[in-house]
C-alpha cells in the first residue's frame, strides 16, 4: 500500500481582499495582503511558510511573495498550467508535498486584475501558434467564443436550453445577493433580464459570462497533526485530482472523439478512486463557472448524473440552498469575483467550517472544480 | 527506418516555397491597394502557422483542402503533429479532401472584440466535420461568395447538420484561408 493523501493534510487559514472592478494596488501588493491575511487567520507566522503553489497566468511569482511576506527557507514551489484549470491543483500539490515530508506549510493564492487590467484575448502579438492559426483567424477570439461552440453542440445533443443556462445563473447570483463581499451583492437577477440581455457569442449572453475583476485569496495547508493545534476547524483535503484526457485540446477541444466529455470527467475518476466518498456524498459543490454551460457538462463528468442529463439536473430549483446540490454559495466566478476560481476553494472552506453567508446546513463534504474545457483540477473537502 | 514524409518536398506533394503565400511575420493582413476593390478580410488575424500546420496553409493558398495522414497507419490526425499518436510513426502524408463536410456547431459573435471583426459582428464561425473523416473538424465562418465576408450569410440560415463545402477566397493583401458555403444556398 503507498502513501495516500487521504485526509493527510488540511486547510487551516483562508485570506482575501476585497473584490472589485478596480482596485488601486498592484496584483503583488493584493497578492501579499491576501497571503498575510490566511496566515494570519491560521495562527501560522509568515516565516514558518516552506512550500508556495501558483497557477499559470500569475504574474507575482514565489520569488516575490517569500521576500515580500517574510517566508523562511522554501523547500517546494510549484506552478501548474492552463490558467483556471490549475487552481485547484494548487493545493493537491501542497496536500502531495507536505504527506511526503518536503515542505510543512503551504500557501496557495490567487491574484489578479482582470477586472482593470487588458483582455487577453485581445493580444495580437501574443498568440501561440497551435491552436491559435486553427481558430482566431476566423473569428474564434475570446473563450466565450470557444465555449459558445460546445454549449450549441450540447445543446442540440441533448436538448438543453438557455433556461439549464440561466438556472445557473440565478442560483450564482442568489447566493452572491446574501454576500456581502460578492461584487453583484446587491444586483438582483431576474428570468427577464437573462432573456432579453445582450449577446455575447450566440447561444451565450452576458449573463452566461463571468465577471471581470480585481482582487486575490490565498489559503494556507499543513499536515492533519498540525491543523489541530491552529486557530481554525481544519478542513481536511480528502481526495484531489488532476485531468488532461488523451487527445484533450484544450478550450477548443474540437478534435477528438467525443468533445463533450471534457477533462473532468478524467479528474473525476482519479478523485473518486482515491476518496471513501462518491457524489451522492456530496453536500455542496463550488464549480468552476466561467460559463454558465461548465456547470451541466461538469456535473455530468463528476458523476452527480448521467451522460446529457447536466441541463436537466439543474432543473427545480436543485442548484438552490435546499435542493439536491446547492452550487457555488459564495456567487462563484459568475455572481462573486472571477479570480480564476480560488474564490471557489475559499467557499468550500467556508462552508465546511459553518461560515458560508449561504450555509448549507450541516455541510460535512465539498467538491471544488478547476476549470472545465482546459486540463484541470479538483478536490474533495471534509470537516 | 522510415523516410521522413512530414513536410511537402517538391511540386508533387505542395509548394516549393511556402513563403510564397503564408506570410508568417505578420498577425494582419495589409491593407488593400488603392485599384483593388475592398478587402472584406482586412484587418482580419491571418494564422501563423507552425512547422507542422505550415502545409495546410500551402495547400489551401492552391485551393486543396488536406488533411496530415499517417503514412503508416492511414490514420488522419487534426491539428497537425510530427508524430501518429495511434502508431507513433513520423511518416506522414497530406491527404486530400473533397471538401464537403457539416455543420457540428456554431456560434454568432457580438462584441467586444477585436476591431475589424468587432464591424462585422454578428458573423458566424463553425465547426465543420468533414465528409471523409467526420472526427477531422475544422474552424470556419460561412460566407454567401468565396470572397464575402464574414458576416454575409443570414444568421438564420446556420443550422447543426447543414452540408457545406470548402472555398478558396484569394484576397488582395493575404493568403488564402479556406471559407465554407452551403451545399444548398
Ligand atoms: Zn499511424
Amino acid at each position: 500500500m503507498g502513501a495516500t493523501l487521504k485526509d493527510a493534510t488540511a486547510i487551516v487559514g483562508i485570506g482575501q481582499t476585497p473584490f472589485a472592478k478596480r482596485l488601486p494596488e498592484s496584483e503583488k501588493a493584493l497578492a501579499c495582503r491576501a497571503i498575510i491575511a490566511a496566515l494570519d487567520d491560521a495562527g501560522i507566522a509568515p516565516s514558518e511558510v516552506d512550500a508556495f503553489a501558483s497557477y499559470t497566468m500569475e504574474e507575482t511569482d514565489e520569488v516575490e511573495i517569500a521576500k515580500s511576506i517574510g517566508a523562511g527557507d522554501v523547500t517546494h514551489f510549484s506552478r501548474v498550467g492552463f490558467g483556471g484549470g490549475g487552481s485547484c491543483a494548487t493545493v493537491g500539490h501542497l496536500a502531495a508535498a507536505i504527506a511526503t515530508g518536503q515542505a510543512s506549510v503551504g500557501v496557495a493564492w490567487r491574484s489578479r486584475k482582470r477586472g482593470s487590467g487588458p483582455r487577453p484575448w485581445t493580444s495580437t502579438r501574443v498568440q501561440l501558434p497551435t491552436p491559435a492559426q486553427w481558430t482566431r483567424p476566423f473569428g474564434l477570439l475570446r473563450p466565450a467564443d470557444e465555449i459558445g461552440m460546445l454549449a450549441r453542440r450540447y445543446m442540440h445533443e441533448y436538448g438543453a436550453t438557455r433556461d439549464h443556462f440561466f438556472n445557473v445563473a440565478l442560483a450564482c447570483r442568489n447566493r452572491a445577493n446574501q454576500n456581502p463581499a460578492a461584487m453583484m451583492y446587491d444586483r438582483p437577477l431576474t428570468r427577464e433580464m437573462y432573456m432579453t440581455a445582450r449577446w455575447i457569442s450566440e447561444p451565450l449572453c452576458l449573463f452566461d459570462n463571468c465577471l471581470e475583476t480585481d482582487g486575490a485569496l490565498a489559503c494556507v495547508v499543513v499536515s492533519a497533526a498540525r491543523a489541530r493545534d491552529c486557530r481554525r476547524r481544519p478542513v481536511y483535503v480528502h481526495a484531489a485530482a488532476q485531468g488532461l484526457p488523451a487527445q484533450h485540446h484544450g478550450m477548443v477541444n474540437y478534435w477528438n472523439d467525443d468533445p463533450l466529455s471534457g477533462p473532468a470527467w478524467t479528474a473525476a475518476r482519479h478523485l473518486w478512486k482515491g476518496s471513501d466518498l462518491g457524489p451522492q456524498d456530496v453536500d455542496v459543490a463550488q464549480i468552476y463557472d466561467a460559463f454558465t454551460p461548465l456547470i451541466p457538462l461538469s456535473l455530468e463528468g463528476y458523476g452527480f448524473c448521467g451522460r446529457g442529463e447536466g441541463a436537466a439536473f439543474t432543473e427545480g430549483g436543485a442548484l438552490e440552498i435546499g435542493g439536491r446540490l446547492p452550487l457555488n454559495t459564495g456567487g462563484g466566478g459568475l455572481s462573486e469575483a472571477y479570480v480564476h476560481g480560488f474564490n471557489l476553494i475559499i467557499e468550500g472552506v467556508r462552508q465546511l467550517r459553518g461560515t458560508s453567508t449561504a450555509q448549507v446546513p450541516g455541510a460535512a463534504t465539498c467538491l471544488v472544480t478547476a476549470g472545465e474545457g482546459v486540463p484541470t483540477s479538483a478536490l474533495l473537502l471534509r470537516s | 527506418m522510415r523516410a521522413d514524409h512530414s513536410r511537402p518536398t517538391g511540386p508533387a506533394t505542395g509548394p516549393a516555397d511556402p513563403s510564397v503565400t503564408v506570410r508568417d511575420s505578420m498577425t494582419t493582413s495589409l491593407p488593400p491597394d488603392t485599384d483593388t476593390p475592398p478587402d472584406p478580410a482586412a484587418g482580419l488575424l491571418l494564422p501563423v502557422p507552425d512547422d507542422d500546420g505550415a502545409p495546410f496553409w500551402e495547400y489551401a493558398a492552391r485551393g486543396e483542402l488536406r488533411v496530415q495522414t499517417c503514412a503508416d497507419c492511414d490514420e488522419p490526425r487534426f491539428p497537425p503533429r510530427p508524430c501518429c499518436p495511434h502508431c507513433q510513426s513520423f511518416g506522414a502524408r497530406w491527404q486530400r479532401m473533397s471538401g464537403r463536410g457539416r455543420i457540428w456547431s456554431y456560434v454568432l459573435a457580438h462584441p467586444p472584440l477585436l476591431p475589424a471583426y468587432a464591424a462585422l459582428a454578428p458573423y458566424n464561425a463553425i465547426v465543420v466535420e468533414l465528409a471523409e473523416a467526420p472526427r477531422i473538424r475544422l474552424v470556419g465562418n460561412l460566407v454567401a461568395a468565396p470572397d464575402a465576408a464574414l458576416n454575409s450569410v443570414d444568421p438564420a440560415r446556420l443550422r447543426i447538420g447543414a452540408p457545406v463545402k470548402a472555398v478558396f477566397p484569394t484576397p488582395p493583401g493575404g493568403p488564402t484561408v479556406p471559407r465554407w458555403m452551403l451545399e444548398r444556398p
